[in-house]
């Protein structure tokens, strides 16, 4: 078979395109830096394949619009970057409570507050877990290469129709906005999921039935007339106040995620079989975590790494294990201290981050520099 | 219709049936009793009757807020949302339906403050939907606090030596932002009401009805009305005139009065409308 033709985009450019693959045919948005090419790519490429894209007047409205569209049964995201993923909060809880399937793209720079937009960030992480107020599960992917940005896009929208949920995807400035070469997969080449719909006649329809653990899901205007609220609700999708249905409706949407980790966890593991030290790192910051342990094997260091692709839920069994055959892990992210506590959370040796919030990336060197002190 | 049906229709006068618009078990809604939201509800059911639309054709949404609880008690499609983005999820919704009709039922303190910023830019963009405002002056559901359409002087929870901002004109944002059809009704009005918000309902764009309403047990409580009746004998007696009786008065006799009835209406492209041209035209066919 003839090789597939290779095209240079850029990270946001990919995210656009996996959006279309996974039949994303409605976008909302506001311009941020670094996320706006996402914007931009689908205001082209949205109409052409007969969706829409709007441009908001803020976050919220974006993150509302999309919830809504959703709900009108079109697969829905929406893409910003720190301060508008601040503004999504609220939207994402409501998406989380009443079940509803959309992507959430986060391009992370550098903050708090306005700080260095055009620099990138890792300190978003934790806000991807706990920025909405309440219990709530959380999906939060996190790719490193341009190609992978495209694959794990996909799997966001398929993840988000499977589980009815949001999905996150969290990548930063820099593969945000590197060129790699990549290719687009051709239709059918790759799982292409959609939400269940409910079959039952339109006066048996509970959006939350009790029966599943995630019960299908109707569209507005085909004929199911049912409703939708961000208040602890009933199966039948009405509020209620009673204590036990309150709270077994929170456990369930946790639940439902947990239950189904199998499905939705993805690592890549790289040189870990014999490593006596372990790399944690995700996103950008993985890809410089990759090159020190070339660069370490070669010096004779047992080195390996640890690369999540799916942050959210955290990765705690592999942790447990990688961590009962390695001395120590280290854990390198664009931010003071995040992902490393989760960690030390997990592991059964030590655990020690490395930490810059300067706007520059954590360097191979700088990994091999604290690894020398454990070799 | 001639006339004989029309005669025939009087003398009966059969009452309303709002139960079948009404889902089956959901009420007693959680109004207090004398609230104004009841009656707009009904004047609301009585013109989606009228406009003979199908309930499974029908996408309600609100924001939070004593009267965004309306879709909850109503056989629609029917989304109840965050405080203050009704619209924005409205907005959502008909993208991706367009051929549903979406009606916005929303506070004063929801789409004023809240929700000003999505108010302006919802009407900006003239997409088909009916907006309508439930204006209470006040925030009923958080237990009686000042909105942007509580007049000056008056006591709330948290205007406590009478508020000192300037409301809102609902209908002059409204016309100000693009929206192409902008009315106000009153709770106690409640047949022009109705045919006001039928009429909205027909329009093609954005609609919005400014409904003067009542909340006795907070802005009436406060504010030295006896009861839930003598609120409504205030929304007759003073501060609206119709259009109508307005075009016979001059100018003076009008200060300090708000316009009753269709203030503005105008064709205008509608954005959904516009979305289909892009598209043919991304697609090389327009
Ligand atoms: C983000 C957010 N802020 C504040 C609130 C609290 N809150 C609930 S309803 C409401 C005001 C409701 O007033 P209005 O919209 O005028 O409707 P009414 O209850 O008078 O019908 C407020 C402030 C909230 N639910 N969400
Ligand atoms: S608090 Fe006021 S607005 Fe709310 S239900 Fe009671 S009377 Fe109506």
């Amino acid at each position: 078979m003839a090789e597939k033709k290779r095209i240079l985009l850029q990270g946001n450019e990919a995210c656009a395109e996996g959006a279309l693959y996974a039949g994303c045919r409605f976008f909302a948005g506001y311009p941020i830096t670094p996320s706006t090419e996402v914007a931009e790519a689908l205001s082209v490429k949205l109409p052409k394949a007969g969706g829409k894209f709007i441009q908001m007047e803020d976050e919220i409205a974006s993150i509302s619009a999309i919830i809504g569209a959703s709900l009108a049964g079109v697969k829905s995201m929406t893409a910003t970057s720190g301060p508008g993923f601040s503004l999504k909060q609220e939207g994402i809880g409501f998406a989380c409570l009443a079940e509803v399937p959309c992507v959430i793209v986060n391009v992370m720079r550098g903050g708090p507050s306005t700080g260095y937009p055009t620099g990138p960030g890792q300190a978003d992480v934790m806000q991807a877990r706990w920025g909405t107020h309440g219990d709530h599960p959380v999906i939060a992917l996190t790719p490193a290469y341009v190609q992978e940005i495209l694959f794990e896009t996909v799997r966001a929208f398929n993840l988000a129709e499977k589980y009815r949920t949001p999905v996150m995807i969290l990548y930063d400035e820099i593969v945000g906005h590197m060129r790699e070469p990549i290719v687009l997969p051709e239709p059918g080449e790759i799982e292409v999921v959609d939400r269940v719909k409910p079959t039952c006649p339109p006066e048996e329809y509970f959006p939350y039935d009790e029966r599943y653990e995630i019960a299908p899901l109707a569209a507005y205007g085909e004929g199911y007339r049912f409703h939708v609220t961000g208040l602890n609700h009933r199966q039948d999708g009405f509020p209620t106040n009673d204590p036990a249905t309150i709270q077994e409706g929170i456990k369930r949407i946790i639940r439902k995620i947990e239950n189904n980790r199998d499905d939705i966890m993805k690592n890549e593991e790289f040189h870990l079989d014999d490593a006596e030290i372990c790399i944690l790192a995700y996103g950008s910051t993985a890809r410089s975590g990759r090159e020190a342990v070339k660069i370490a094997r070669e010096k004779g260091i047992k080195v390996g790494l640890l690369r999540p692709l799916t942050l959210w839920p955290f990765p705690e069994d592999t942790i447990r294990e990688v961590s009962k055959r390695a001395r120590v892990v280290v854990v390198p992210e664009m931010n003071l201290g995040q992902i490393v506590y989760e960690v030390e959370r997990c592991a059964d040796c030590e655990v020690v981050g490395i930490h810059r919030v300067d706007g520059e990336p954590i360097t191979p060197a700088q990994i091999i520099e604290v690894m020398e002190r454990y070799k | 219709m001639s006339g004989a049906a029309v005669a025939v229709k009087k003398k009966l006068s059969v009452p309303f049936d709002y139960s079948k618009y009404i889902r089956p078990g959901k009420l007693p809604h959680i109004w207090c009793p004398g609230c104004g939201h009841g009656i707009v509800l009904k004047a609301l059911l009585r013109a989606i009757d009228k406009s003979g639309l199908k309930k499974d054709d029908i996408c309600m949404v609100s924001g939070i807020g004593c009267s965004s609880r309306t879709p909850g008690y109503v056989d629609f499609n029917t989304l109840h949302t965050l405080h203050g983005r009704a619209l924005s999820y409205a907005t959502g919704v008909k993208l991706a339906k367009p051929e549903l009709k979406v009606i916005v039922i929303t506070g004063d303190g929801d789409a004023l403050a809240i929700g000003g910023n999505h108010f302006i830019h919802t009407c900006r963009r003239n997409i088909d939907m009916t907006i309508l405002v439930y204006t209470n002056a006040i925030y009923g559901m958080t237990g009686g606090q000042y909105s942007p359409a509580t007049p000056v002087g008056s006591v709330s929870h948290t205007s406590r030596y009478g508020n000192i901002e300037p409301p809102f004109d609902t209908c002059e944002m409204a016309k100000a932002s693009g929206a192409t059809f902008v009315a106000r009704g009153t709770a106690y009005h409640c047949q022009e009401l109705e045919r006001i918000i039928l009429e909205a309902i027909k329009h093609k764009g954005t609609s919005v009805v400014d409904i003067i309403d009542s909340c006795p047990v907070y802005y009436g409580r406060m504010n030295k009305y006896k009861s839930a009746s003598q609120m409504m004998e205030m929304i007759e007696k003073n501060g609206t005139i119709s259009v109508k009786q307005a075009e016979k008065l001059p100018p003076e006799k009008l200060e300090g009065k708000l316009l009753r009835g269709i203030l503005y209406k105008v064709d205008r492209p509608e954005y959904c409308e516009e979305y289909e041209k892009l598209i043919k035209k991304a697609q090389g066919k327009g």
